[in-house]
């Protein structure tokens, strides 16, 4: 594999998200698939930012610890990484940096004065240097300030003159090939979710989820939707029910925190049958935990969150790719079938910004609600032999709509009469036996690397872009569930076929989808595990499978 | 379509209950709007849990049998998918003004176009028997037996400092001005607010009390925000002062679903779109 690696860092405020996504698109242009991590504390100012370019000739979903550039806007981005790739080319900010090894520095303050441009163009002034340092050609620096820098003209300007002050150091070569569209997770998340024939987006913010609802809010009118932000996530939920009732597709999206909130509100959509989707993005917890940062510790508890027994789909994606095509799936089957669907993903995903062609991102299927036809006295529950009930809305004609919380018989009147309550409930039973069903018709287990090896990684979410480098490294099988609930058991066991020594990685400290995959009888060999909210490295996760390997 | 808007439901309220007198102004209340030519198909009800909610059963209409305290997000939900429906919120006092209060203000706040009705009997019911946030100090229940040791709030002067454009009380023993209360909130374009005194037979009866006390207003200008202010200190649900009955304030402003407007783009617009979004991400 041909790669490269930057990271650009300063205090926060200081812009670092942007410069890491030029940085990027750059790089891109250049010809390579890239993957941005970013890095941050729970802060507006102050405090350590940086962002981690991965460039490669194949796409890539994960850093790594190989650095080959350091761009520094101060004097800590040099203490904290420089130690950890002394081999690095730097490019630093001459006014807080004060001498630097194996690099070069540029004065911003100076060119700034020179140019009369204000701070906020600092960054383009470490971004030109970057790409002089790098050889790469003035053209293809001006046409990503064309195409994605505000106040391109001024921006260039800055950059152009860092850029004539350096030379050449370590020439990143250009790969013949198209650049492709650069999405975040929770972007593609909530593009996902547009396909899907999403009307109405629900959330109170919270990290790393926020940015679904920011960039939904921002593209509101584009794509043709409402986005609202109430008092608390018990809104949020209730809302986006109210707002399914009444017809409307809803999504919502919070972190655990913000998802514990919301489970009495689940547990109502699943005795109303209410379709809703709704987007759960982990972070390290228990409790506020570290907010900026990843996790996957939340899987048993969405698989069993609200009181009660229902039937819930549960999809974790583990790039922008599946998350556009799941969060659509997620609201379509959420409708076909009237229950909760969850599209569970976490920091790194949503928060990190991959390569995408969206002509290679594939196909799902496109069911339909089923609605009522307009005969005969409606029956919102009425029991059918796929246990779904066709939809009708209020205000809708001669449509008496009746809705409820409370065990119900099939009008929607409560009830607490055992043999119906035994009834409804097998009704809503058998909506899961049927969505396990029409699963079948999607890839819901992906088997990859060397899909005849007999030890595999098991994993789930983003952790598989990490175990698939690992698998090529080492010749191993990946299996990644994408679907978790219903546990795709039929899928899951063709994955396994032949395997001898299955090797669960996971973010969390307790292997939960280790021990979901027991439930159903799978052997676990070992478990790599990890909780420091950092994602895994492909290198560090190397060394680890080779050491479980060992005999 | 007239319909019969009572269903065949069996109903399990005490003899005596206020809530009867409630279910049957509502009842007259939307059969006459249904005679004026307001079709019932576009009124949606959402009743919290308690005896209250048990209307979202009796009432032969479009309902949401929802949860403790969460009637007004549901109805919020419901308005702005389909400004074109009426909705009206039934919920309990422990509903609208313990559980669910943040709910209650930010509707107000918001000024959303939906009504809701308190059925205000200053009691938890259904659990047999406790305080509500508008029970008064030293309301002795199975949760308090020595009396409770908090003051009761006053809700018409929350809704008031919320940004409520409807606020009126109203009481179970005056159905004909309960009728007019309750058609004008329905009628009324923005948040309507009505807390209706309302007796529990069974555990906390103050037909008597209420009896001595409540008059209506008159000459009361509802437009004026400081009289209104005034007006609903009257009465702070705790002393044994006289309690007014009829509208305190009314004003008309932008409502929060005229200012987030559905939205409606054709599949394939979308895709479209959709796909440009990926090319300008280049």
């Amino acid at each position: 594999m041909k790669e490269v690696s930057v990271i650009v860092g300063g205090k926060a405020g200081d812009g670092i998200n942007n410069a890491g996504a030029i940085i990027a698109q750059i790089l891109n242009h250049l010809g390579y698939y890239v993957y941005i991590y970013t890095d941050y504390p729970s802060l507006i100012r102050g405090g350590h930012n940086f962002a981690l370019i991965r460039a490669a000739d194949i796409p890539v979903g994960a850093h790594n610890n190989r650095i080959d550039y350091l761009v520094a806007l101060n004097q800590e981005t040099i203490n904290l990484h420089f130690p950890q790739c002394p081999d690095c080319t730097v490019v630093a900010n001459a006014d807080l940096v004060k001498s630097v090894h194996n690099g070069q520095t540029v004065s911003i303050n100076t060119i700034l004065k020179e140019e009369t441009a204000p701070p906020i163009t600092a960054n383009s002034a470490m971004i030109g240097a970057f790409a002089k340092s790098a050889g790469i050609p003035w053209e293809i620096v001006s046409e990503v300030f064309r195409l994605h820098m505000p106040k391109a003209e001024e921006n260039s300007r800055v950059a152009r003159r860092a850029y004539d002050q350096i030379r050449t150091t370590r020439p990143i070569s250009a790969i013949p090939g198209p650049a492709h569209s650069l999405l975040s997770g929770n972007e593609a998340i909530g593009l996902g979710l547009v396909a899907g024939g999403l009307s109405s987006y629900i959330a109170y913010p919270m990290t790393p989820a926020s940015t679904i609802l920011h960039f939904l809010a921002g593209n509101a009118e584009r794509f043709g939707i409402t986005v609202i932000h109430p008092e608390n996530e018990i809104a949020v939920i209730l809302m986006a029910l109210g707002s399914a009732v009444a017809g409307a597709k809803t999504a919502i999206g919070t972190s655990g925190g913000g998802f514990c909130l919301m489970t009495e509100g689940l547990s109502f959509a699943a005795m109303a049958e209410i379709p809703i989707v709704i987007v759960v993005s982990q972070r390290t917890g228990p409790s506020t935990g570290l907010p900026t940062y990843t996790g996957q510790a939340d899987l048993q508890f969405v698989l069993h969150a609200g009181q009660g027994e229902f039937p819930r789909f549960i999809v974790a994606p583990a790039d922008p790719g599946e998350a556009y095509l799941w969060s659509a799936a997620a609201i379509r089957l959420s409708w076909k079938y009237q229950i909760p669907a969850f599209v569970l993903t976490d920091k790194t995903l949503s928060e990190g910004t991959y390569s995408l062609d969206i002509n290679q991102i594939g196909d799902l299927p496109a069911p339909d609600p089923i609605l009522w036809d307009g005969d005969g006295p409606y029956q919102r529950y009425r029991d059918t032999p796929s246990g779904v009930s066709p939809l009708a809305f209020p205000g809708g004609k001669d449509a008496i709509v009746k809705v409820n919380s409370y065990a119900h018989d099939e009008s929607g009147i409560t009830t607490e009469e055992a043999q119906l309550v035994t009834q409804m409930t097998e009704k809503r039973r058998k909506k899961e036996a049927k969505l396990r069903d029409e699963l079948n018709l999607y890839p819901c287990v992906n088997i990859r690397g060397s899909t005849g090896a007999t030890t595999a990684l098991l994993c789930w979410g983003s952790v598989r872009n990490a175990c698939d480098e690992v698998a090529a490294r080492l010749g191993l099988r990946v299996i990644q569930p994408v679907v978790l609930s219903p546990f795709p058991e039929q899928q899951f066991s063709v994955a396994c076929k032949g395997v001898q020594h299955l090797i669960a990685v996971e973010e969390n400290a307790t292997g939960q989808l280790a021990a979901l995959a027991r439930e159903y009888g799978t052997s676990i060999g070992a478990t790599i595990l990890k909780y420091d909210g950092r994602p895994f490295t492909p290198d560090e996760l190397f060394v680890k499978v080779q050491e479980v390997m060992a005999p | 379509m007239t319909r019969n808007l009572i269903t065949p439901v069996q109903n399990t309220w005490c003899p005596g209950c206020g809530n009867f007198a409630i279910q049957h102004t509502l009842k007259d209340v939307l059969s006459d709007l249904e005679n004026e030519g307001k079709s019932l198909d576009d009124v949606v009800l959402v009743s919290g849990i308690g005896c209250h909610a048990k209307i979202a059963d009796y009432l032969n209409i479009n309902s949401v049998y929802a949860i403790h305290g969460r009637t007004v997000p549901v109805a919020t939900g419901i308005k702005l998918a389909n400004p074109r429906l009426t909705v009206v919120c039934c919920a309990g006092d422990g509903d609208a003004y313990a559980e669910g209060l943040d709910h209650l203000i930010f509707a107000a706040k918001r000024n959303v176009d939906i009504t809701i009705i308190v059925h205000d009997n200053r009691v938890y019911g259904l659990t047999t028997g406790q305080y509500t946030p508008t029970s008064p100090l030293g309301f002795r229940g199975k949760s308090t037996p020595a009396g409770t040791t908090e003051y009761p709030f006053n809700p018409l002067e929350l809704m008031l400092a919320s940004g409520a454009t409807y606020i009126a009380r109203g009481y179970t023993k005056k159905m004909p001005q309960l009728t007019q209360l309750l058609r004008q909130g329905i009628i009324h374009k923005g948040f309507a607010f009505i807390d209706v005194l309302q007796i529990c037979a069974s555990f906390f009866n103050m037909t008597e009390y209420y009896g001595q006390r409540v008059y209506d207003l008159t000459n009361h200008n509802t437009g004026d925000f400081t009289k209104a202010c005034a007006k609903v200190r009257e009465w702070d649900y705790n002393r044994d002062t006289p309690i007014a009955l009829g509208v305190f304030y009314e004003q008309t402003l932008p409502t929060f679903d005229d200012r987030n407007p559905v939205r409606d783009l054709p599949a394939d617009e979308r895709l479209h779109r959709i796909h440009d979004f990926f090319e300008v991400s280049k």
